[in-house]
């Protein structure tokens, strides 16, 4: 007996002390966390997403610096969709599943957010999307950190409305043939036609991806403006089109004097391909330009720098987006104490970031960001100097009041709506 | 001696008070001048708006130099005394006092606070330069005086512009001012004067003049005219027909440039492929990354321009770059003929997927060396801006540049062809292969040759590319297609295919734009292709006999 149960306390001890050594080893080495990078490296949009790609990098590596999340180290796992919409579904899949990420930051194009909105869904993951889209859409699984619709296009539609934008009467919608461009100049003929703009007034016109041959439509835009009322041209116009676009209207001549021309996806590194003297006065609008003069905006710029070795490297809208996205999930996952999903989605929820461009940013409840509207006109050194800007924040709204079937639909993930597209709460009964 | 004294003093006290009167009138207008001035640096738009007319209207140049400072986003508040000053150069910026004139030294942008110009600030300012210059004794100032004035909306200026008509004896100034003056007279309160603006107007039919008077013709939203005299309607209608007959004229002379320029960046895309894929039956899908490299190498040789080479001769970068653009893109033709493409002869499968192999190569190779943004190329002075050739017909500068390239192009390598022993070689290997052979031609170093030359001139190609499009690695990729239907459709293996073929799917497609749109233009085109080659599949100018089987 006695003989047994020394075997026995003897083998317990020898568990006791297998378990603690291997919790020991585990509180040593702890397993990093995992987040993903889902951006093109390759093929069209690596122009753009590139940069985004090096900005969540850079971010896992200040974060460490301070000791990391949770005590344990993070690690960004970056794949390649290489520009194709139905490879991204594949690798954020694969991030998902076979990388166990508790977060992805990734995706520039509508197309390619659509592509993984399903995969997202259906794991219950969480997905960072930092670029300036048409809205219409708020998923549980997506934080959208760049601009909606009323957080860019209409601003600055009413700004050339104004009369510091010129009074404009008559408007050419030009965009890209994809789905943010159709579906923001549906936006905006709604909002136009609201605010008493003849439909005659109005020139929508679609050009295919990497179109390069302007002459017809620049010549288009001078015969429209020639009807004697203000001209201005609204472009949606994305990606590689846009250097002989602005470059045809330099050649011709089009001063912005004339025929303003305000883009919604030009930003500081688009126009690192461009020769801007002639550009002059053309306008964009975003929520952050890199000319803002803020001390927080100057520390943003000085660990980009430092972070690229380069201090040529521009900094751009969605990359303040991507660092605005990256430090609300730091600050949940701290809060929540945990990188389980839904714990960090309720944390989200009234996240506060002070924001490279100076104004207290916030999360709301329908997945989108207030932020500030800022219009600039572009200078001949390739920057943009700031001509209007809010004076708050602008909440943004996923679904657009100037278009009827939206205009019904309300975005709130808390209590008791908790739905991204419904007519009425989807607990209403028990709010009762 | 009395009244001499009397008369003396009174003398001097008439001569002090014209002084003095003379000397508060001229404080009164100095400090309406600084008053404006200092108005430049209100916080509102309006404000500021205010200040720049006030400046045009007092007539005073001095304020000249402020106000085109203002438009460049040079005028400044000094952050130690709030002083209003202008700047001017980059990093160390030299101050001037904005009001007086005085310089004030050197100061860095963070002693400054910008006052930042928009687009309404700059038609302003240029509306009150406008003014101060009309009088100018350069011909070039006043025109652009009389230009900016169009913008302007205020009518007092209408004397001052007739007192400059009156003196003005340059054609394309007067011109200018006739327009400027018929605008501001087009909304004057009366008919008469409204009626004569309109027969100033009739001999000048010009999108401008259609501008100025389309809203006569037009209707108010409650239905009644927006020009109640019936004669000024009549003859605003009959002005505006005019113009739009001519206008359609000029529209047709323009798309056929237009479907021109398109045919010439078709034809040098499209060149160097009747090379490759014409002439040896290469499947080259790496053709368009050889114009990419040619781009590239463009960006290298203005890179090298500006940090070596003094600025003056800046220009002739895009000179230098064209030999070495062949260079390179000959060379790695060159390599990758000899490294890859000699052992898939007549397996048009295995090269098409090994040539698109090297294509994604060659894109990731450029990517990791000069990174995934676009390289800025800058058009030459010559080749920036463009000339009217009519009114409403305007053709830049670096379209017809290219034109002539491309014809210049074509020209050059048919005249090799032809002429030298190497196009002579060339044909024979490419008409008869074991004949050549066995005539002692090296028939596998004329291969490598054939390929360089045409992965060469693709090279030259993206110079000339560079210079109207962008330049990223994907470069190539937008004129892959685009190439192999130009020679498909042009007659696989003759050069005078290429041209016809490049020329028509230019014009025709530039004449489609306008009513199809971009988008199913570029669809009605590929369709017309399909339907073309269903009917004569070695497109237009087949090559005929026993080369033809080979």
């Amino acid at each position: 007996m006695v003989r047994i149960s020394g075997r026995i306390r003897a083998a317990a001890m020898g568990c006791a002390v297998a378990v603690s050594a291997l919790l020991a080893g585990a509180a040593q080495a702890a397993e990093p966390i995992k987040v993903g990078v889902l951006h093109s490296l390759s093929g069209t949009m690596a122009i753009s997403e590139t940069t985004l790609k090096d900005t969540i990098m850079m971010m896992v590596d200040d974060l460490n610096k301070k000791g990391g999340l949770l005590g344990r180290p993070v690690e960004a796992v970056v794949v390649d969709p290489a520009s194709n919409w139905p490879l991204f579904a594949e690798k954020a899949r694969e991030l998902v599943q076979k990388d166990k990420v508790v977060a992805v930051f990734g995706c520039w194009t509508s197309v390619s957010r659509k592509s993984v909105l399903p995969v997202f869904e259906e794991t219950n993951s969480l997905l960072f999307y930092p670029v300036q889209y048409e809205g219409e859409e708020s998923s549980r699984n997506v934080f959208y950190t760049g601009a909606a619709p009323n957080q860019q296009a209409i601003p600055a539609v009413e700004y050339l409305m104004g009369p510091e934008g010129g009074s404009v009467k008559r408007w050419v919608l030009a965009g890209t043939d994809y789905v943010y461009p159709r579906t923001t100049n549906k936006i905006l003929e709604a909002y136009l036609i609201s605010k008493g703009v003849p439909k005659d007034d109005i020139l929508i016109n679609y050009t295919p991806f990497g179109h390069s041959d302007w002459q017809t439509i620049v010549a288009d835009i001078k015969k429209f403006a020639s009807a004697g009322k203000k001209t201005a041209v609204v472009s949606t116009i994305n990606g590689d089109a846009n250097v002989p676009f602005y470059k045809e209207l330099a050649n011709q001549g089009i001063k912005a004097t004339d025929i303003p021309v305000v883009a919604f996806s030009v930003g500081e590194e688009e126009l690192a391909g461009i020769d801007t003297s002639n550009l002059v006065g053309h306008l964009a609008a975003w929520n952050y330009f890199m000319s803002v003069d803020t001390p927080e905006n100057a520390a943003f710029i000085k660990q980009w720098h430092a972070f690229t070795k380069n201090d040529k490297r521009v900094t751009n809208d969605p990359m303040e987006a991507h660092y605005i996205g990256f430090k609300m999930w730091t600050q949940a996952v701290l809060q929540a104490g945990t990188t389980d999903v839904n714990a960090v989605r309720q944390a989200m929820y009234g996240q506060k970031v002070r924001s490279p461009s100076g104004y207290d940013v916030v999360m709301n409840t329908n997945h989108h960001l207030s932020k500030p509207v800022m219009i600039g006109e572009i200078q001949s050194d390739g920057q943009f100097s700031v001509v209007s800007q809010t004076d708050d924040a602008i909440k943004g709204a996923a679904w657009s009041p100037y278009i009827p079937e939206s205009a019904k639909l309300t975005a709130d993930w808390t209590f008791p709506w908790v739905c991204g597209n419904c007519t009425e709460p989807k607990f209403g009964a028990y709010a009762k | 001696m009395a009244t001499f004294m009397a008369a003396f003093m009174i003398a001097g006290l008439v001569v002090c008070g014209i002084t003095l009167g003379a000397f508060a009138a001229s404080t009164a207008r100095a400090d309406a001048y600084t008053d404006a001035i200092a108005g430049l640096a209100s916080p509102g738009f309006a404000e500021k708006a205010a200040a720049i007319e006030a400046l045009g209207r007092l007539g005073d140049s001095r304020a000249i130099p402020v106000l085109e400072a203002m438009a460049d986003n040079q005028l400044y508040t000094r952050k130690a005394d709030g002083r209003l000053v202008t700047g001017s150069g980059g990093r160390d910026i030299t101050l001037t006092d904005a009001a007086t004139g005085e310089a004030l030294g050197p100061a860095t942008s963070r002693d400054l606070t910008r006052i930042n110009a928009n687009n309404a600030i700059r038609t302003a300012v240029g509306a009150a330069v406008g003014r101060l210059q009309i009088g100018d004794p350069d011909p070039a100032k006043r025109l652009a005086a009389a230009e900016t004035m169009v913008r302007s909306e205020s009518p007092d200026t209408v004397p001052l512009l007739r007192d400059a008509l009156a003196r003005e004896q340059v054609e394309d100034v007067r011109a200018a001012l006739t327009l400027t003056l018929a605008k501001l007279s087009l909304s004057s309160a009366d008919p008469g004067e409204r009626l004569t603006a309109i027969k100033d107007l009739s001999s000048r039919l010009t999108p401008e003049v259609r501008a100025l008077v389309t809203p006569l013709t037009l209707t108010k939203p409650d239905g009644t005219f927006a020009e109640p005299d019936p004669q000024i309607r009549a003859a605003a209608t009959e002005l505006l027909g005019r113009i739009d007959t001519r206008l359609m004229l000029t529209e047709l002379a323009l798309n056929l440039f237009q479907g021109i320029s398109l045919g010439s960046v078709l034809l040098l895309a499209a060149i160097g492929l009747a090379i490759t894929f014409g002439v040896m039956g290469v499947i080259n899908m790496a053709h368009g990354e050889m114009i990419m490299l040619g781009a590239y190498t463009t960006v290298v040789v203005q890179q090298a321009f500006r940090e070596y080479i003094p600025a003056e001769f800046f220009g002739l970068y895009l000179i230098i770059s064209i030999p070495a653009a062949f260079l390179v893109a000959g060379a790695v033709g060159v390599a990758m003929e000899r490294g890859i493409i000699r052992f898939l002869y007549g397996r048009p499968l295995e090269t098409l997927l090994a040539t698109w192999g090297i294509s994604l190569m060659l894109q990731q190779l450029v990517r990791a060396i000069f990174g995934a943004p676009n390289k800025e190329v800058s058009n030459p002075g010559w080749m920036t801006g463009a000339v009217e050739a009519m009114p409403g017909m305007v053709l830049t500068y670096n379209r017809i540049a290219i034109i002539v390239f491309a014809i210049m192009v074509l020209a050059g390598l048919a005249a090799l062809l032809r002429y030298t022993p190497f196009g002579l070689q060339m044909r024979a290997v490419t008409q008869n292969r074991s004949m050549a052979s066995a005539m002692g031609i090296r028939t596998g170093w004329v291969d490598a040759m054939t390929f360089g030359l045409g992965s060469g001139i693709a090279g030259v190609a993206g110079v000339a590319l560079s210079q109207v499009g962008n330049v990223s690695p994907n470069l190539g990729q937008g004129y892959i297609v685009d190439s192999f239907m130009v020679v498909v459709f042009g007659g696989v293996g003759s050069l005078w295919g290429v041209l016809a073929g490049a020329m028509t799917l230019g014009i025709f497609n530039k004449f489609l734009e306008p009513y199809a749109g971009a988008m199913l233009g570029k669809i009605l085109i590929l369709v017309f292709i399909i339907l073309f080659i269903q009917k004569r599949p070695r497109g237009l100018f087949a090559l005929k006999g026993r080369a033809a089987e080979a």
